[in-house]
């Protein structure tokens, strides 16, 4: 059943128009996904669902309580300069029934309780942002921008930590620009551009649209004619003694089945990507 | 969305420390209105004689501890309180706690009773130290005192709130407090006492908030009880400003 509806979602500022006609819904449990270009209405979609914009047309459902059972970051926000983090998270889980253990939420995100915020690093201050949305228990964690200024391994962290909340049920409505991080996280994902919603696919859907080619470049001594007539196989390029074959998911294997072992040296397999995907859906 | 007590608690306690981490909050809301009540009162002369317009009360047991009282309210409502709730919603803190359960009758209730509870803090403090230093006498009228004290406050308070609803930016609420701030304290009486004034200015004075909350004080310490035009016009001026600036609070 969809725990958010979302449906010609339209919201302007004065002349400008932010979100022309949005339509989308989300399935209680599934981490949904949504990804576009700076400006293409992102935010402005997440926070009329989150109840902090007022949509000018349209309607929206989400089937929880959105104060208690919602938990939002959002993409600024800040805390009093003087506060600490471990009196931040005290202080939130306060304003709900039934709180997570902020000690352990400390834990999970990493952040020494007696800091203050305004001696925090961007990425501990998006540390402290991800906690606070996850302090009241949520059934529904709307996060806009989850990792962006986050290290390399403080990102893969959040990622773990984002597949344990999945584990305990919580919808999650992500707002992202990695797609790294879309394409191993999100169940579905809705590409929008210019304020109205270019496709909605799981990852690996939104790949295959885009081509889904496998590319497979190897050397070797024999001859390799053979390989066009192979089901998997869509062309085949001999250049300066490197093959190129192009193919479907299995190429790679229809490839190593039909020559010998010994006769392939160097061998590179290329995938077009989440990025690929996303560049080609909203390329001019 | 209900008001709970642990929500209470913790915003107290979390606004508390806030405040107390301000070095400069405390001086100018407590400090200097008590050291300048024990400085003033050492050295003006004349504040020490006994005044048979007061019925030889002294300047320093009414007109100098009212004074310096309103001194830490008007600090607290023109000052302390508009800045901290402004900058909280410039800097989106306000919007945050919006998408939580907290209520927003919460959050403006702990500002405002925690800028009552250092204005009556500043008060006790400097009555105590009053007392000990220049003998001088408590509040002969203690419930009225404190009734005319917690109205002055409140209608003070309540034309901060107004302040901080009104202005856009954290500049603009501390530009527009100072420019109450100064004014008020002159009705108030600080500098020119309402005796000296001259008849037209006096009564527009005692029109204004702090002028009516400034005569009321000081009539309350001089003789144990205030005029009722004076508490009228402070329950109004505060019933005005609540009522606009909830009218024109934004969150965002
Ligand atoms: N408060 C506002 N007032 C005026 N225009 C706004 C406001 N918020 C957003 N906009 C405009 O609406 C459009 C969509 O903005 P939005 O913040 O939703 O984009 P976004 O997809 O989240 O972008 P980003 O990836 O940069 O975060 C932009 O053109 C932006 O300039
Ligand atoms: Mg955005």
């Amino acid at each position: 059943m969809a725990i958010i509806t979302v449906q010609n979602l339209r919201k302007q500022y004065g002349d400008k128009i932010a979100v022309r006609d949005v339509s989308f819904s989300v399935e209680e449990g599934e981490i949904y996904g949504i990804v576009g270009r700076n400006g293409a209405g992102k935010t402005t979609t997440v926070e009329c669902v989150a109840g902090l914009r007022k949509p000018d047309g349209g309607t929206i459902r989400v089937e929880a309580d959105l104060k208690q059972q919602v938990g939002v970051q959002l993409q600024e926000s800040a805390m009093p300069d003087k506060l600490r983090v471990g009196e931040a998270l005290d202080l939130y889980a306060s304003f709900y029934a039934n709180p997570a253990s902020v000690t352990e939420l400390l834990d999970e995100v990493g952040l020494d309780p007696k800091a203050g915020f305004a001696k925090l690093s961007g990425g501990q201050r998006q540390r402290l942002s991800i906690a606070l949305a996850l302090v009241g228990n949520p059934r529904i964690a709307i996060l806009d921008e989850l990792t962006t200024g986050l290290d390399p391994q403080a990102r893969r962290e959040t990622w773990d930590l984002i597949s344990r909340i999945r584990e305990r049920g919580v919808t999650v409505l992500l707002v992202s620009h990695f797609m790294e991080e879309v394409e191993r996280l999100c169940d579905r994902v809705a590409v929008i551009a210019g304020g109205t919603v270019l496709a909605v696919d799981t990852p690996a859907g939104l790949i295959a649209r885009t081509g889904g080619v496998q590319r497979v470049t190897f050397r070797t001594t024999v001859p390799v004619e053979s390989l066009n007539s192979l089901p998997e196989v869509h062309s085949v390029t001999v250049e300066a003694g490197h093959v190129t074959v192009t193919g479907d998911q299995n190429v790679l294997r229809a490839i190593v089945m039909a020559l010998p072992d010994s006769a392939i040296s160097y061998l590179k397999t290329e995938t077009s990507t989440m990025d690929d995907a996303f560049l080609a859906l909203t390329g001019e | 969305m209900a008001v709970t007590a642990p929500q209470v608690r913790r915003l107290t306690s979390v606004e508390t420390k806030l405040y107390l981490r301000e070095p400069a909050v405390v001086f100018f809301a407590v400090g200097l209105p008590i050291a300048l009540m024990l400085i003033l009162g050492g050295t003006i002369p004349g504040f020490r004689d006994p005044d048979p317009a007061l019925g030889g009360l002294r300047p320093i047991d009414t007109h100098l501890p009212g004074m310096m009282i309103i001194l830490s309210v008007l600090t607290c409502a023109f000052s302390l309180l508009p800045t901290v709730l402004v900058t909280y919603r410039e800097r989106g803190i306000l919007k945050r706690m919006s998408t939580t359960p907290v209520s927003p009758v919460t959050v403006l209730g702990v500002q405002l009773v925690l800028n009552v509870a250092m204005s009556l803090f500043t008060t006790v403090l400097m009555l105590v130290l009053a007392n000990l230093v220049y003998d001088v006498p408590f509040p002969q009228a203690p419930l009225a005192f404190t009734g005319i004290l917690l109205l002055g406050m409140v209608s003070s308070l309540a034309i901060g709130l107004l302040l901080a609803a009104l202005a856009p930016t954290s500049r603009i609420v501390q530009g527009l407090g100072m420019a109450v701030f100064f004014p008020s304290l002159f009705f108030a009486g600080v500098w020119v006492p309402h005796d000296l004034m001259p008849d037209v200015l006096r009564t527009i004075a005692e029109f204004t908030p702090s002028g009516a909350f400034g005569a009321a004080l000081v009539d309350v310490l001089a003789t144990g009880s205030a005029q009722w035009p004076h508490v009228a016009l402070m329950a109004g001026w505060g019933v005005v400003a609540t009522v606009a600036a909830v009218r024109f609070f934004r969150w965002s």
